[in-house]
């Protein structure tokens, strides 16, 4: 498991109704194996929903995923598990484990696969990469929610899965690991993987990401690099605030402005 | 060398966590003995097992067709119902759940109320079975009234509307009791007792209550998921209705068999998942070994206790451990207030 196949995640028509609602309208959209992509919008604007229906975790009403050329529904569940890692928004452990148990627990679709050592290997490398090994043996509930949130992180990059998913995993962070944790997202997608994320952060967007998705209303409003899609028009017409996007040094910036 | 340090103690139980299961374990053969020590006439304990299965001693025949089914019976209810009560826990994510939240426990109790009231207890076999299939029917109920994937505070509320259900059917049966004799009987019954069961009732229990240990074995990856959540056990390959289902089975299985032999007997499912919690680094999957353990050994103490009670009436084992469950309770909330964790 330490090698992964590079894997590609296509959605096409997706759509997603909760409550006579729909949440998410004839989506399609296609994660390349390398690439580092941000999914962008307003608040119940359909983010955590999408991300949800590409981990599998939620069924879309219409529309069908599929990993390369296989559609999801011809994956099993416990397959899919070990190829898609995700992490919700909100996840609150019910028990007060240990931290390191809470990350063992990203290696369950592995079942016995694994002996002892090289799991506790890999949970020691997960917690390594998140900065966080030295409270590896403290009961989650002693921890911030800064530091839990990274136990999460770990738990997520733990398993070594070609598809990563995390629903705004900066969140409760402080800027040194909200930047850290970027940077291992990007290492993570130039060693081949398909990284995932939901952000509000648009200025990371734009720095780390190869390419936004930016949604508006459940439907997907703009596609492509962040030169294309944090356009102060665009960035106007679907959060109502100018902005600026500029390179300096070789490097994108997205800089938030007045309300308009 | 911070990994070597790290893998070393990553994720087996430290050595005092396994001290007490050692304790635990040599604790049960202990007990044992004293269970068959005890009761109203004194043994001979040596020759009675000396003299074996077969033999007329009168010794033999109370320590081996009076006791020993018995301390059997209380070790099997009260392992079916520290199982049921961790997988409970554990799939509602809740460490106030008990099997008699979701009617699992008032279903048993119902069907064998009604087996009682109408008169029809022909065969003993009747009443366990029937006991088995109220406890099914009423895990059922609740699941289609929770509707497909539902969350544990949905399957929380289904139990309560079910389980008040079941609890007017109940008064409504006592309201009609025929006689005073009947009424007598069906109270006693409530109280849970492990008086006067031989090896029938053991054997009868046996093969549904294993049926239900396997179940929940059986899911005990989909229980330690479970414990980050819904969405991320569905992430990580438990999805679908098939987990849910096999751990209510499970459930009902177990302690719809322990009902049906011994009546409802309260708190072991609560209390005893509670104590081995924090033994098993909080993990739901071993959780679900340790409190069979020990709800097996909380039980056959607790019957030792009634055997030693000199009395008229025989001390219901189901007051015993509502004794022992009240005060924890008690102590759950004030220790909760305390670290504003409930």
């Amino acid at each position: 498991m330490s090698e992964f196949q590079p894997m590609a995640l296509h959605g096409k028509n997706l759509s997603l109704t909760r409550n006579r609602r729909k949440v998410l309208e004839n989506i399609d959209c296609s994660f390349q194996a390398g690439e580092l992509t941000a999914v962008i919008g307003p608040n119940g604007a359909g983010k955590s929903s999408l991300l949800s229906c590409l981990a599998g975790v939620l069924l879309p009403t219409a529309g069908s995923l599929a990993l390369d050329d296989r559609t999801i529904t011809g994956v099993s569940a416990a397959e899919r598990a070990r190829l898609i890692a995700y992490l919700p928004q909100q996840e609150m452990p019910a028990w007060s484990m240990a931290a390191q148990d809470l990350v063992a627990l990203g290696l369950l679709p592995w079942g016995r696969s694994l002996d002892r050592s090289r799991r506790g290997a890999r949970v020691a490398a997960a917690l390594n990469q998140v900065d966080a090994f030295h409270f590896a043996a403290r009961p989650v509930t002693q921890l911030s929610g800064g530091e839990l949130r990274r136990v999460q992180l770990a738990r997520l990059l733990v398993a070594n899965t070609p598809v990563l998913i995390a629903d705004e995993p900066g969140t409760a962070l402080d800027i040194r690991h909200q930047l850290q944790l970027m940077q291992t997202f990007r290492q993570q997608a130039d060693a081949g993987k398909t990284v995932i994320l939901a952000l509000h952060d648009l200025s990371l967007a734009a720095r780390y990401c190869d390419r936004i998705l930016l949604l508006q209303d459940g439907g997907l409003r703009a596609e492509g690099t962040a030169e294309t899609v944090l356009t102060p028009q665009l960035v106007g017409a679907v959060y109502g605030i100018h902005s600026e996007f500029r390179w300096r040094n070789g490097r994108p910036e997205f800089i938030a402005g007045d309300l308009i | 060398m911070r990994l070597n340090s790290y893998s070393r103690r990553e994720p087996n139980l430290s050595n005092s966590h396994k001290f007490f299961f050692l304790l635990l374990a040599c604790a049960l053969p202990l007990a044992l003995l004293a269970a068959l020590a005890s009761g109203p006439v004194k043994l001979d304990l040596w020759q009675a097992i000396t003299s074996g299965w077969h033999s007329d001693n009168s010794d033999a025949v109370i320590l081996w067709q009076l006791r020993l089914p018995r301390a059997a019976l209380a070790l099997l209810v009260g392992a079916a119902l520290g199982m049921g009560g961790a997988a409970m826990q554990g799939m509602l994510r809740n460490p106030l759940a008990e099997p008699a939240l979701l009617g699992v426990s008032s279903g048993a109790a119902l069907a064998a109320i009604l087996l009682l009231y109408y008169g029809a207890v022909s065969g003993e076999v009747a009443l366990p079975l029937l006991a088995i299939l109220g406890a099914l029917l009423a895990v059922g109920s609740v699941w289609l009234l929770a509707g497909r994937g539902a969350s544990a505070t949905r399957l929380v509320l289904a139990g309560v509307a079910i389980n008040a259900f079941l609890s007017a059917l109940m008064a409504l049966a006592l309201n009609y009791a025929p006689s005073m004799f009947a009424m007598q009987e069906i109270v006693f019954w409530l109280l849970g007792s492990l008086a006067n069961r031989g090896w029938d009732q053991v054997l009868l229990a046996l093969p549904f209550m294993l049926v239900g240990a396997v179940m929940l074995v059986l899911s005990r990856n989909y229980l330690r998921a479970l414990s980050l959540g819904e969405s991320t056990a569905a992430s990580l390959g438990f999805s679908g209705r098939r987990y849910p289902l096999l751990v209510l089975f499970g459930i009902a299985f177990a302690v719809g068999s322990s009902v049906a032999v011994a009546g409802t007997i309260g708190f072991i499912g609560l209390v005893v998942p509670h104590l081995m919690r924090p033994l098993v680094g909080q993990d739901p999957g071993r959780l679900l070994w340790a409190s069979a353990l020990a709800g097996a050994l909380l039980l056959l103490l607790a019957d030792i206790l009634v055997l030693n009670t000199v009395g008229v009436q025989e001390l219901r084992i189901g007051a015993v451990t509502a004794f022992i469950g009240a005060p924890f309770f008690f102590w759950l909330i004030v220790s909760g207030r305390r670290e504003m964790s409930l």
